[in-house]
């Protein structure tokens, strides 16, 4: 397929025209003419296409609430070409078989790369190694692996973990989350929580298992990456560690960068998430940490759930998110037009970092001449109130329903194909 | 007024002291008749929906509502405490189509009867939610102290034991600022919440230290599986700590008086000889539930049907 972009701006610079052709940048110039298919870009940004570290896709076991051709549409609307599907399935991805099921079913859908997240341990137990060699090995060829969900918090096992990934260039994935400080927690330890009557989940909970894994991880010399990180506290850490020189990287949620936990009065279930909505603080210093690049990533976290897991006592429900679609907005509304970030820095924190951290070779890439044509283009101008029933998802667990966000994602390519066209996913 | 009573936190002074005010005309206009009913709540449906155990409780809202004469269906949900799924919005539902005016929830998790709001047309009193709050209590308890020493304002209310649990502290500490008491914690600072220092109260460890200058003295009922969560070492080290026995009521000044919202643990939180003595108003505070109910009743349902 060929395809002409007429007048893009690549990372918001000087518009150009782009030819894109076999799935790869052909030419970039002025006045490019072409028989092909045209496509008037003018005042639209175009970025590589965005990779998600962090995504549910629910397939298998709940495809009630997502399936991994309705996560792929969410994503391809998001402006994303490849998503790390993380393994807290059920079955739960902790072997090459479900991780190959996963990545083929990613492969018919064929509208973003769909990159399989092995178990650390086997079933999320927490206490005896998956076959992450196999994963590593299988057609899906694993790098990332995390008992996302569930924290990893047993230290020995943890030391072995990072040991063992040396081998395979993985990376351990943590869910940092110190379970016995978190028995029965259902939003941020603070003032609210007290208030509210709901069991507090400590700050310290997060951060004590981040300053033992960076320190694990300077010990056995591997690569640690924090999902989601959700405290001033934790960036401080990150930020420390980084200093020693330490093979850490972190992730931060755009739910993360923009609410914080005064969405918990009225007891809106929709706002429950695992780690939970933080105060405004350190909704700021995960702005800065993010901004200064200590936090090398955005994530999704994407969550998707059945609306009887929502529509209930806030105990009960269950915690997370829908992220893919509204994410790039909310990075444009947090960061680039708080001009926190370039566009060639939300480039970075959105598809280049989290590339390298999942050591995906070919997203991620510069836009130019002979790379993959893997690319976003977004129209910075408009702004869109977040209908949750027009989503593409399965779920409607929206944080951001009824609020107005800036940026809209118009076209997504993945390989020189488009996944999206004009707002429309195109499978 | 407003359309619910979800929390004491939501009632501000005027409103407050038109509950308190409402119960005392309820009472006395009751006082002395032969059939304690008022036909106020005729053809008014309030139903008593219980997700958790509470016979007292349940019982105090059904003698107001009925002593209104409005209709009482009680419905009990137990063993859904944090119930899964559907059942609680699908259970307003059929309240809702059965046309219910008034209901009256408790519920073991904190903020149920705010979702319950959201789905029903009618008026939804919170008669506690997990460990969030029971404004009816403290709404009693204001009324039993008024009673007794005249006033509020100014008043000094000790609040002990277990505050990290307890609906009822939350609720008062938020009422009794309202109306212009001065309210101090004690318990030991594992049963205190970590965001304690944002109320409007003071707090300390000692309940020595601050029997003296009060006015007030409530006890909280501490549930024994605390002890076995370490929130602290022994039953028998609470008591000695921050139980109310005769030799530390004996610190009180003469016209303060001892309150608990039952049930209470004789010998755990308060020894036998303080909760029968005269200082405290323990049975009086169950009598003034039934008052305070009525006059919640009626402010919110009682309007032209
Ligand atoms: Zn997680």
């Amino acid at each position: 397929m060929t395809v002409l972009l007429k007048n893009v701006r690549p990372y918001g610079e000087d518009a150009v025209d782009l030819l894109v052709k076999d799935g790869v940048v052909a030419a970039i110039g002025a006045d490019l003419s072409s028989t092909a298919q045209t496509i008037d870009a003018t005042g639209l940004i175009a970025l590589p296409g965005l990779v998600d570290l962090h995504t549910h896709l629910r397939e298998p076991g709940r495809e009630d609430t997502e399936t991994v051709l309705t996560g792929s549409r969410a994503a391809a609307l998001g402006g994303y070409t490849a998503v790390h599907a993380m393994a807290n399935t059920d079955p739960v991805a902790d072997t090459a078989g479900v991780v190959e099921q996963v990545w083929r079913l990613g492969q018919q859908a064929g509208l973003v790369d769909v990159v399989p997240v092995g178990a650390v341990t086997v079933g999320l137990g927490g206490t005896q190694l998956a076959e992450l060699g196999a994963m590593a090995d299988s057609a899906a060829t694993v790098r990332v692996f995390s008992d996302d969900g569930k924290c990893v918090s047993d230290p020995a096992l943890m030391r072995r973990a990072l040991e063992y990934v040396k081998a395979l260039d993985g990376v351990v994935a943590q869910h940092a989350e110190e379970p016995r400080l978190t028995v029965g927690a259902q939003m941020h330890e603070g003032d609210r929580s007290a208030r509210l009557g709901l069991t507090g989940w400590p700050a310290v909970a997060e951060e004590a298992i981040i300053a033992r894994d960076v320190l694990l991880a300077e010990h056995v010399g591997a690569r640690l990456h924090v999902c989601h990180v959700s405290t001033a506290g934790s960036v401080e850490l990150i930020r420390w560690a980084k200093s020693r020189g330490v093979q850490v990287t972190a992730e931060v949620t755009p739910h993360h960068l923009l609410l914080t936990d005064a969405q918990a009065e009225g007891y809106d279930a929709t706002f429950k998430v695992n780690p939970p909505l933080r105060t405004a603080e350190d909704v700021a210093a995960l702005r800065a940490g993010l901004a200064d690049g200590t936090i090398d990533a955005v994530a999704t976290d994407h969550a998707p759930h059945a609306g009887e897991d929502k529509e209930c006592e806030w105990a009960a429900a269950r915690p997370g998110m829908l992220g893919l679609e509204q994410a790039l907005s909310v990075v444009v509304d947090t960061m680039v037009d708080t001009g926190l970030l370039t566009w060639r820095e939300v480039a970075d924190r959105m598809s280049v970092r989290p590339a390298e951290i999942g050591r995906l070779t070919h997203q991620g890439r510069p836009i130019a001449v002979g790379e993959p044509a893997n690319l976003v283009l977004l129209d910075p101008t408009a702004r869109a109130v977040v209908d949750p029933a027009a989503l593409a998802s399965k779920s409607r667990n929206s944080p951001y329903a009824g609020r107005e966000l800036p940026a809209r994602v118009v076209h997504t390519l993945l390989r020189g194909e488009l996944s999206v066209l004009d707002g429309k996913v195109q499978k | 007024m407003k359309r619910h009573l979800l929390e004491a936190a939501d009632l501000d002074r005027a409103d407050a002291t038109l509950v308190l005010d409402t119960a005392a005309q309820i009472e006395s206009a009751l006082a002395g008749r032969e059939v304690k009913k008022l036909p106020t709540l005729r053809g008014r449906t309030v139903v008593n929906l219980f997700f958790e155990d509470s016979t007292r409780t349940r019982i105090s809202f059904e003698l107001a509502a009925k002593r209104l004469s409005a209709d009482v269906i009680n419905f009990s949900a137990k063993g859904s405490s944090v119930s899964k799924g559907e059942s609680l919005k699908d259970t307003a539902l059929t309240l809702e189509a059965m046309g219910a005016d008034g209901i009256v929830v408790r519920h073991g998790a904190s903020g149920a009867p705010h979702r319950l709001a959201t789905w029903v047309a009618g008026s939804v009193v919170n008669a506690g939610d997990g460990t969030h709050e029971h404004p009816t209590q403290a709404l009693l308890d204001a009324y039993t102290i008024r009673r007794r020493l005249g006033r509020l304002e100014g008043v000094r209310v000790v609040i002990t034991g277990d505050v990290l649990h307890s609906r009822v502290a939350r609720s008062n500490v938020w009422l009794l600022h309202t109306l212009g008491a001065e309210v101090t914690l004690v318990a030991p600072p594992t049963l205190l919440p970590v965001g304690v220092g944002s109320w409007p109260v003071t707090v300390s460890y000692d309940l020595d230290a601050v029997l003296p200058a009060a006015d007030v003295v409530m006890m909280l009922r501490v549930q024994g599986e605390r002890m076995n969560a370490s929130f602290f070492p022994s039953a028998r080290e609470y008591s000695r700590r921050y139980g109310l026995d005769a030799e530390r009521m004996a610190r009180l000044s003469d016209d303060a008086i001892v309150m608990h919202p039952g049930p209470m643990n004789r010998g755990m939180e308060i020894a036998a000889d303080v909760a029968d003595s005269p200082r405290s108003t323990i049975v009086e505070q169950v009598g003034n539930g039934v008052s305070v109910r009525m006059a919640v009743l009626y402010l919110l349902l009682g309007g032209p049907a």
